[in-house]
C-alpha cells in the first residue's frame, strides 16, 4: 500500500490537474475532462477535470451543495453531463446505453440510503445482479455472494430480508451486493451519512478493509478520519469546482485554498 | 417496544364482567344495547323462519311450496338452468370438469401447507383457460359443438369474470407502464387509451360492442356476442387496472430504480425483478378491489341478451308457473356472488401477509 501511495502522490501531487490530453494515460480507470453539469438553468458542475488510476482511494467533500453526490453519480451516469468527456475503463459515457449498461457492471455503487430491495433477502439482493447480468450460474452466485457477506462480516444474516437488519447491517449488505458483481471501481455516495453515530464504525472497517484491498474507490464522505486514513488523494468541492485536491497529509495541514481552509475549519473544530 | 417490559392488563374472562364492561358500562350504553338486542331478537327470528325453519326445501311442482316460508325448490328445480344456461344436458359434463378444475385450482391456494400448490395456481392462471377455450366450446376431438348464445348461467358469469380478470392485470401492467413510459408516442397511446376507456361506463361499452361494432366490422367478419362482450370487458377492466397499478409505481423510491440501475439491470429486468413486484404488492387491496367490481359489473351482459347467473335468475321468476319467488331468485344470486367475492378477498389478505417483508427502505 505504502508504495503505490508514494507513486500516486507524485503523479497527483502538484495542484489543480490539467488533464493529460496527448500522453494518454492508459493506466487511468477514469478520465473526466471538462464535464459541465446544468439542471435546468443551473450550473451545477463546472469544468471538472479528474483522472483516476487503477486502484487509487479518492476521497471527495465538500459543504452540502457543492455538487460532489452530483458529480459521482455522472460517473455511472445516474446524472447525465451535458458538456465534456467521461471515459470509464475506456469506455465513454455518452446517450449509448449499451455502453452505459457495459459502464455500470463494472462500476458498483453504495448510496446514502442503502436502496437495498426490500422484496429479496439479503442473499437474493447480492446474487441478482450476477445472476441476470453476468449470467452466473445461481449456485456459483450464491456461493461467492457468501464469500462476500462473510467478507462484511454478516453471512448469519443471509436470509433475513433488509427490514430485519439494523443501518448498519443494511450498509454493509449493499457494499458487498455492489461487490458480487466484481466491479473494477467502487463509488460511494456518503455512505455513512443515514447511520447512527454506533453503526458507522461497523461500515468505515468494511471500507477500510476493501481499500487495502486495491480496489479503485471514489468515495463521497465527510468522515475526514476515513480520509486521511486511507485516500490516496482528498479532493475539496465547492460550488460545482473542483477547488482544491491533494494527498490527505497535505490537504489536511497545509490547504492551499482560503475555501478550503475555512472548510476544514469548520469541520475539525468541534 | 417497550411493550414486552410492561405486565400484561388483567383481563376478566368472566361473560358477566365482560358484559358488564363492554355492554352495559353507563346508562347509555345500556339503552343502546337494549334497542340494538331488541331490534336482532325481533328480526332475526322472523329472517331465521324464512330461510329455513318455515322454508320449503323438498317437493316437485310449484304447488308444493305451501309454508310461509321461502320457496327454496324453486332454486332447486331450475338450478340446473342458473348453472348451465342452455347448455344441453348431455354436455354439461364438460363445464362440470371446468369447474371440477376451477376448484382443484384454487382451493389448495387458502391451505398453506398444501404440497406444490404453486404449480396448481399457475395451471389456474394459464392451462385452464386454454382448456376452456377447447372444452367448452368444443368442435374438436369429436365433441360436439355447443354455440355460445346457448352458455349462461353461473358458468357465464364465472366466464366473463374469470377472462376478465387474468386478462385485463398483464394488458394493464402494460398500459401503466406505457404511461409511465419516456417515449412520448407509447405515452401519448396509452393516455389516449386509459382516459377513453375509463371515462365510458362499462353499460356503454357493451352496447356499443353489441350493437355498433357489427356494423364497422367488414362483411364475414363477425365475432360471437360473447366474444365481443369480453373484448369490451376486458378492455375497459385493464384501463381501471393500468391507473391502480400506476399508483403502486408512483410509491417505489426513486433509490429503487437507481440501485437497479447502478447494478446495471437494463430496464425488463429492472421492471420485472425491482419494481414490479414491489408496486404490485402495495396496490394488492386496489387490484382485488377492482377484480370484485368486475365480477358484479358482469351482471351488465343481460342488457345484450346474454344470460349470466343474474339474468337467469331474473327471466325464471318471471315464469307464470311460479308465483312470488322473486325474493328467493335474488337471495340466490346474492349469495352465489357474495360466497364468490368474500372468497377473492380472503385470499387476497392472505396474500398481502404473505408478501410482507417488512418496512421499506
Amino acid at each position: 500500500m505504502g508504495n503505490t501511495m508514494t507513486e500516486q502522490n507524485q503523479a497527483t501531487g502538484s495542484s489543480t490537474p490539467v488533464p493529460s490530453k496527448k500522453d494518454e494515460n492508459s493506466s487511468d480507470i477514469i478520465r473526466v475532462e471538462g464535464m459541465n453539469k446544468w439542471f435546468g438553468d443551473f450550473h451545477v458542475l463546472r469544468d471538472l477535470n479528474l483522472n483516476v488510476h487503477h486502484g487509487e482511494r479518492i476521497v471527495i467533500c465538500g459543504p452540502s451543495g457543492s455538487g460532489k453526490s452530483t458529480f459521482i453519480r455522472c460517473i455511472n451516469r445516474l446524472e447525465e453531463h451535458q458538456k465534456g468527456k467521461i471515459i470509464v475503463d475506456n469506455i465513454e459515457l455518452t446517450d449509448d446505453i449499451r455502453h452505459i449498461d457495459t459502464v455500470r457492471r463494472e462500476v458498483g455503487m453504495v448510496f446514502q440510503h442503502f436502496n437495498l430491495f426490500p422484496h429479496l433477502t439479503v442473499l437474493e439482493n447480492c446474487c441478482l445482479s450476477p445472476i441476470w447480468v453476468r449470467k452466473t450460474p445461481r449456485k456459483e452466485a450464491e456461493e461467492a455472494a457468501m464469500e462476500y457477506l462473510t467478507r462484511v462480516k454478516i453471512p448469519d444474516q443471509a436470509n433475513k430480508f433488509p427490514g430485519q437488519l439494523s443501518g448498519g447491517q443494511q450498509q454493509r449488505v449493499a457494499i458487498a451486493r455492489a461487490l458480487c458483481m466484481k466491479p473494477k471501481i467502487m463509488l460511494f455516495d456518503e455512505p455513512t451519512s443515514a447511520l447512527d453515530p454506533e453503526m458507522i464504525k461497523e461500515v468505515l472497517d468494511v471500507m477500510i478493509e476493501l481499500a487495502g484491498s486495491g480496489m479503485t474507490m471514489i468515495c463521497v464522505t465527510h468522515e475526514m478520519g476515513f480520509a486521511k486514513t486511507v485516500a490516496d488523494r482528498v479532493i475539496f468541492m465547492d460550488g460545482g469546482e473542483i477547488v482544491e485536491e491533494a494527498p490527505p497529509h497535505e490537504f489536511f495541514t497545509n490547504p492551499q485554498e482560503p475555501r478550503t481552509q475555512k472548510f476544514l475549519e469548520q469541520i475539525l473544530q468541534h | 417496544m417497550a411493550e414486552p417490559m410492561l405486565k400484561p392488563p388483567k383481563i376478566a374472562i368472566s361473560p358477566v364482567a365482560w358484559m358488564r364492561q363492554n355492554l352495559f358500562s353507563n346508562w347509555q350504553n345500556s339503552l343502546l344495547t337494549l334497542v340494538v338486542g331488541y331490534l336482532v331478537v325481533t328480526s332475526a327470528g322472523p329472517l331465521f323462519s324464512w330461510l329455513f325453519f318455515e322454508a320449503t326445501f323438498l317437493g316437485q311442482e310449484p304447488s308444493d311450496c305451501t309454508g310461509t316460508g321461502a320457496c327454496w325448490l324453486f332454486i332447486n328445480e331450475r338450478l340446473n338452468f342458473f348453472i348451465y344456461g342452455f347448455y344441453p344436458d348431455e354436455q354439461q359434463w364438460r363445464v362440470d370438469v371446468m369447474f371440477l378444475l376451477l376448484a382443484v385450482c384454487f382451493i389448495p391456494q387458502f391451505i398453506e401447507r398444501f404440497p406444490g400448490r404453486k404449480w396448481f395456481g399457475l395451471f389456474g392462471l394459464t392451462g385452464l383457460p386454454l382448456v376452456g377455450v377447447f372444452l367448452v366450446p368444443g368442435g374438436i376431438l369429436g365433441l360436439p359443438v355447443v354455440q355460445s348464445s346457448d352458455w349462461g348461467g353461473l358458468m357465464l358469469t364465472l366466464i366473463l369474470a374469470y377472462i376478465g380478470i387474468i386478462a385485463s392485470l398483464p394488458i394493464g401492467i402494460v398500459l401503466a407502464l406505457g404511461r409511465r413510459s419516456e417515449m412520448p408516442i407509447i405515452r401519448g397511446i396509452c393516455v389516449v387509451f386509459i382516459e377513453v376507456w375509463r371515462a365510458v361506463p362499462l353499460i356503454t361499452v357493451l352496447f356499443m360492442a353489441s350493437v355498433m361494432l357489427p356494423l364497422f366490422l367488414p362483411e364475414g367478419m363477425n365475432f360471437e356476442k360473447l366474444m365481443r362482450a369480453l373484448i369490451g370487458i376486458t378492455l375497459w377492466q385493464s384501463a381501471y387496472m393500468a391507473e391502480v397499478i400506476r399508483g403502486g409505481l408512483q410509491a417505489i423510491p426513486r433509490g429503487q430504480y437507481e440501485a437497479a440501475d447502478a447494478l446495471g439491470l437494463g430496464y425488463w429486468k429492472k421492471t420485472g425483478l425491482i419494481i414490479l413486484p414491489q408496486a404490485l404488492k402495495m396496490v394488492i387491496p386496489g387490484i382485488v378491489n377492482t377484480f370484485i367490481s368486475l365480477f358484479k359489473d358482469t351482471t351488465l351482459v343481460l342488457i345484450i341478451g346474454l344470460f349470466d347467473i343474474l339474468g337467469t335468475v331474473q327471466s325464471t321468476i318471471t315464469d307464470p308457473a311460479w308465483q312470488n319467488v322473486a325474493i328467493e331468485g335474488y337471495v340466490f344470486v346474492a349469495f352465489c356472488f357474495w360466497v364468490f367475492c368474500f372468497g377473492i378477498s380472503r385470499y387476497s389478505q392472505k396474500l398481502e401477509r404473505k408478501l410482507d417483508t417488512g418496512h421499506k427502505t
